[in-house]
């Protein structure tokens, strides 16, 4: 029992972490792959997150009459890692409407078509 | 109790993953992405990393979506129907998680205070805060003080990024339209938005100036900045939102952002401390400590807001009608 929950948080970040890459690499529609990577980033926050935690402990905000905390150092590495997998994300996005407008379609399929008849 | 919501919360992130992945309406995948992020946003409080939490709640529960709704719009909202099987990648998939699942089984148990990870720099970081920083909020300390250069790093990405969108959908000023859409529809919504707007930048100068006592910073103020703005452009229109923050004023702002960060750091140089030491900043170290966190917070707030309105600017412009 004490194994299976010791390691619950570390299995589901696994099966959302495959879950992204199965739609990544299974689904022609390029928005369905950049939403697939989306939560392949966002399990590895989860799994970063989960390392941090400490049982028992409280936010890392130093306060009188605590003394566990919750590492903040993977805390730190995720709050960024955040702000730039938006940043990732919306330039995915946006090449994404430039492949629209070259080809007239976002389905990799129909575009491997095209680019095989030229 | 913790367990328990822990659980939960997991059980639905998961369920919601797979939903993402069998829906073909991308309008539905785009909101579910939303619940997505708000429930792993959820998630961090319980895990005790509010700083996170806050910073995925405004950005993946509210950015990001609009982001993929404005993509949705320009592009199509149905997803085909593949034409290989999905047999190879399921059995790519299956095979790499069991890998995984195996791997875990080394790891230390969720919550021990023992883990290798908990050892080094993370408790030298909780233990000489208080004495070197004088800051409460350990996660604000590590990031913009102990490790400043990681930070500079990724404001300098997130302005990489802005300049990227800009350089591949270009912009288009909008000079019909500065009405918005359907004055009538949106009585409601407007009414509400302009509750809201000034109460959302007031909360996003409150976490950016109180980023050292609480959960709280930079990058999360601006975000939330950004955040408000947006929801003035969707009920008023992008033409409007245009008129109180134009778009060269924002690639001013997002220069200048970094450009503060770094003269913090030249700063420090000049009176004789190493790059981004901020105690040579004033006569007593824990005084330059704080001004120098202020300022370099400030440099972030401005960056990330400025490049999350160049980004939604540079995809809302390409919309025909100006409907968001």
């Amino acid at each position: 029992m004490s194994e299976l929950l010791g390691h619950y948080n570390y299995w589901i970040v696994i099966i959302l972490m495959m879950t992204g890459f199965y739609t990544v690499i299974a689904r022609p529609n390029l928005i369905k792959k950049i939403i697939g990577l989306f939560i392949f980033q966002t399990s590895v926050f989860i799994l970063f997150i989960s390392m941090a935690k400490v049982e028992g402990g409280t936010a890392p905000i130093i306060e009188e009459g605590i003394s566990v905390y919750s590492n903040p150092l993977p805390h730190v590495l995720i709050l960024t890692a955040i702000v730039v997998s938006l940043a990732t994300t919306a330039l995915g996005l946006a090449l994404v409407i430039r492949i629209r407008d070259a080809y007239g379609t976002i389905n990799e399929d129909d575009i491997h078509v095209q680019d095989e008849e030229d | 109790m913790e367990h328990l919501i822990d659980i939960v919360l997991l059980g639905l992130l998961m369920i919601t993953g797979f939903a993402i992945v069998r829906l073909r309406s991308l309008l539905a995948v785009a909101m579910l992405t939303s619940i997505y992020s708000l429930l792993s946003a959820s998630l961090f409080v319980v895990l005790d990393a509010v700083d996170v939490a806050l910073t995925e709640a405004a950005i993946g529960a509210g950015i990001s979506t609009i982001l993929i709704l404005a993509t949705v719009a320009l592009t199509s909202d149905e997803e085909k129907v593949p034409r290989h099987t999905p047999l190879l990648p399921l059995v790519v998939v299956i095979a790499t998680g069991a890998a995984l699942i195996y791997g875990t089984l080394d790891m230390p148990h969720y919550g021990d205070p023992a883990a290798p990870v908990h050892r080094d720099v993370a408790s030298s970081y909780l233990h000489d805060t208080p004495a070197d920083i004088g800051v409460q909020n350990v996660v604000t300390s590590v990031l913009a003080s102990y490790r400043g250069y990681d930070t500079l790093g990724e404001v300098t990405v997130i302005f990489t990024a802005g300049i990227g969108v800009l350089a591949l959908l270009g912009y288009r000023t909008r000079r019909r339209n500065s009405q918005g859409p359907g004055n009538r529809k949106l009585v409601v919504l407007r009414v509400v938005a302009k509750l809201f707007f000034p109460l959302i930048l007031l909360f996003a100068l409150y976490v950016l100036f109180h980023g050292d006592y609480g959960p709280g910073g930079g990058f999360q103020a601006g975000v939330i900045f950004a955040t408000g703005f947006i929801l003035y452009a969707l009920a008023f229109g992008l033409g409007n939102a245009q008129r109180v923050i134009p778009h060269q004023l924002l690639r001013i702002m997002a220069a200048v952002g970094v450009l503060i960060y770094a003269a913090v750091g030249i700063e420090s140089m000049l009176l004789g401390g190493k790059f981004l030491e901020y105690r040579v900043l004033a006569d007593d170290p824990v005084t330059g400590q704080h001004l120098g966190i202020m300022l370099i917070e400030l440099g972030v707030g401005i960056t990330v807001v400025a490049v999350m309105l160049i980004i939604y600017y540079g995809f809302v412009s390409r919309l025909h009608s100006g409907d968001m």
